[in-house]
């Protein structure tokens, strides 16, 4: 039987706690005549990544750029298309690897709206004991299982168990959802929007638990946001993502202090100044992100890149690197034909 | 360009939702002036009676399950004593809003060239020709691209970003003295959020209006306001110019909303979070409604309400510890 014990290291620091290479999501639109598929969302494409063990990933982008699709792959919510993931050395959902279960206990996930993730007819001890009961823990240490947890996330057991999600706040019911995320004793956190809903103040004391928790129970994080402030403050790398595809990714110094590629550059240049001296006088790119239905050839930033030219059309640009981080841009390839490509 | 004379002034106003249940006191006691021209960010969590107050000066809240005292007076005229005629000008002609969600603020059967079209016949008089021409002017004046294509284009066919430019459209249709902005980019991507904020400065200074732009987001209040008041359990607790409020707050909850916003730099440093979570307001509170919260907290600061008072000029705020 399944006694919960926290999982152990297998391939040692220098083996990628997750990774993920050529993952593939294209959702179908029906429409037209009999409702026959006319038109794809390709809302993931041939995306590789690595998580490294004990870091945390930031994953940046806007609406639409399918970043929650990287979420949810990631833990199996959606099958891809195409691609694989291997889970500390272990292929996952392969004949000689592990199962999608067995993954979901070691990749967790907590999302944005705190009150639709969480079941109102439970309360908040039934929550939380649900998974380790599922998983074959007695009831006794079930029970143990959720004070230890709500202690965890500085909730008193004694107030909160018998509680249900609707008698409490926003920030209560999100430690929750975090509590529940860490019954199974995971070893990966996605984090998708996780802080986005919660008011600037209550979002500052989760901030410094998920830091706190991670060094404590040694988590490695996925954080998903919309938020470049808040993802600068947590993340070691950040990917940054424009309709479906990886535009940059490196360390978080190296995004934030030089970033190469256009469009992180105008992301980064589009935030509020917080000095009324300094105000943005124009903003550094005009019009919306584009439909993910039928994106742009070429390079799917085009549309709206101030250096774009004939080459982006016709050619994707590979993720190559670019000093510390890695950059999807012909202007960082050199011989791309681009007229301000960097030299050989 | 701001002139003397106040464009609105708000006095000691109270918001109570009443229902069979339970009785909610929304905002309680929230006075400001708002000259032409000039615009003012009023900044909040949820649940401090930024968007009810706001709302108070259309008069939108249902009125039979709204208590209102105090007085809200528009270039003069009482808002709160108003009769239906002088309500319909008022929300049509002299006072526009824009909200978060333009999703759901148009109506999705209707294009947009009709409804701005409506909007301007139904208040100006003029011709379904006239009205048509001049919405097409005012798609062009928020920017948005062949304006001519896009007044018959319903609101679902268009993105995020052109639906708030066409609903500012709208807003700005009947020459309004003063605009009222709910979270209207906090919907938006970021790349497109400067590009709004950016508009509505710009429409602000041509047309000299009144803004009062409430946000929960301190970066895009600082973007777009001359003055920042910050709400907190339905009352005001400091009023300042922007520069004052950025280099020198004075309350403790507006010294801890700045400290507890993550920004630059601030990587590997613990946040200075402020403790708990903001008040319940089914009851009146008798004392200052940041003293559970606060670290400063004295026995006088639950005796009685605090006053807001000036600590300079145009600096107010309400906290017995200001100096």
């Amino acid at each position: 039987m399944d006694t919960l014990l926290p999982i152990q290291d297998r391939g040692g620091p220098a083996q990628p706690l997750l990774l993920a290479t050529g993952l593939r999501k294209h959702f179908p639109v029906a429409g037209g005549l009999l409702g026959r598929t006319t038109k794809v969302v390709r809302a993931v494409d041939d995306l590789t990544l690595s998580v490294a063990k004990g870091e945390t990933l930031g994953v940046v982008g806007e609406s639409g750029c399918g970043k929650s699709t990287v979420a949810r792959l990631l833990i199996r919510l959606i099958t891809p298309d195409k691609g694989t993931m291997v889970l500390d050395g272990d292929p996952v959902d392969e004949p000689h690897g592990i199962t999608v279960n067995e993954l979901r206990r070691q990749v967790q996930m907590v999302f944005q709206d705190s009150y639709a993730s969480l079941n109102p007819r439970l309360t908040i001890a039934e929550t939380l004991a649900f998974a380790p009961r599922a998983h074959g823990l007695p009831a006794a240490e079930a029970r143990e299982r959720v004070r230890d947890l709500l202690s965890k996330v500085g909730l008193d057991p004694a107030n909160y168990a018998t509680r249900y999600p609707h008698e409490l706040s926003g920030g209560q019911r999100q430690r929750v959802n975090i509590a529940r995320a860490l019954a199974l004793r995971p070893r990966l956190i996605i984090l998708d929007e996780a802080v986005s809903a919660l008011d600037k103040s209550v979002e500052a004391q989760v901030l410094n638990m998920l830091v706190d928790l991670k060094t404590e129970l040694d988590l490695t994080y996925v954080f998903i946001s919309h938020d470049l402030n808040v993802v600068q403050y947590l993340s070691d790398r950040v990917l940054v993502m424009y309709l479906g595809k990886i535009v940059e990714i490196g360390p978080v110094e190296a995004i934030y202090g030089n970033p190469q590629h256009p469009y992180t550059r105008a992301l980064l240049s589009a935030r509020p100044s917080m000095d009324p001296r300094k105000r943005t006088k124009e903003a550094p790119i005009q019009g919306d992100p584009p439909n993910p239905i039928d994106p742009p050839s070429g390079c799917r930033f085009r549309t709206r890149c101030p250096f774009a030219e004939d080459v982006c059309a016709r050619l994707e640009p590979p993720l190559a690197d670019a000093g510390a981080q890695a950059v999807a841009c012909h202007m960082r390839v050199a011989g791309s034909g681009h007229s301000k490509a960097v030299a050989a | 360009m701001t002139d003397k004379t106040n464009l609105l002034e708000v006095r000691d106003l109270h918001v109570t939702f009443v229902t069979p249940d339970r009785t909610v006191h929304a905002v309680n006691g929230v006075s400001f002036d708002l000259a032409r021209g000039e615009t003012l960010g009023i900044l909040g969590e949820s649940g401090s009676g930024k968007s009810v107050t706001l709302r108070s000066i259309l008069r939108l809240h249902p009125e039979h399950r709204t208590r209102w005292s105090g007085s809200i007076r528009l270039q003069g005229d009482e808002v709160l004593e108003m009769g239906p005629k002088a309500l319909s000008d008022l929300r049509g002609q002299r006072v526009s809003m824009i909200f978060q969600e333009p999703a759901t603020a148009f109506d999705p059967v209707f294009t947009i060239g009709q409804q701005i079209a409506e909007t301007v016949r139904r208040h100006t008089g003029k011709s379904e020709t006239e009205a048509m021409k001049r919405a097409k002017d005012l798609l062009e004046m928020v920017r948005i691209p062949s304006p001519a294509t896009r007044l018959k284009a319903y609101p679902h066919e268009m993105s995020g970003g052109m639906r708030q430019r066409a609903m500012i459209a709208l807003a700005l249709s009947c020459n309004p003295t003063l605009l009222l902005a709910d979270e209207p980019t906090t919907a938006l991507d970021a790349t497109v959020q400067i590009q709004v904020l950016l508009l509505i400065r710009e429409l602000q200074r041509e047309f000299n209006l009144g803004v009062i732009f409430v946000t929960h987001d301190i970066g895009v209040a600082v973007e777009v306001s001359d003055r920042i008041g910050v709400m907190y359990a339905g009352k005001l607790v400091e009023m300042a110019p922007v520069e004052r409020m950025v280099d020198a707050p004075q309350h403790p909850y507006s010294r801890g909303l700045l400290a507890s916003t993550v920004h630059d730099g601030m990587r590997g440093q613990r946040l200075d979070s402020i403790p708990g979570a903001p008040p319940d307001l089914a009851e009146v509170p008798t004392g200052c409604s940041f003293a559970p919260r606060c670290k400063f907290v004295r026995p006088d600061c639950t005796a009685a309400v605090p006053s807001l008072r000036d600590v300079e000029a145009a600096h107010a705020v309400r906290c017995v510890l200001a100096a």
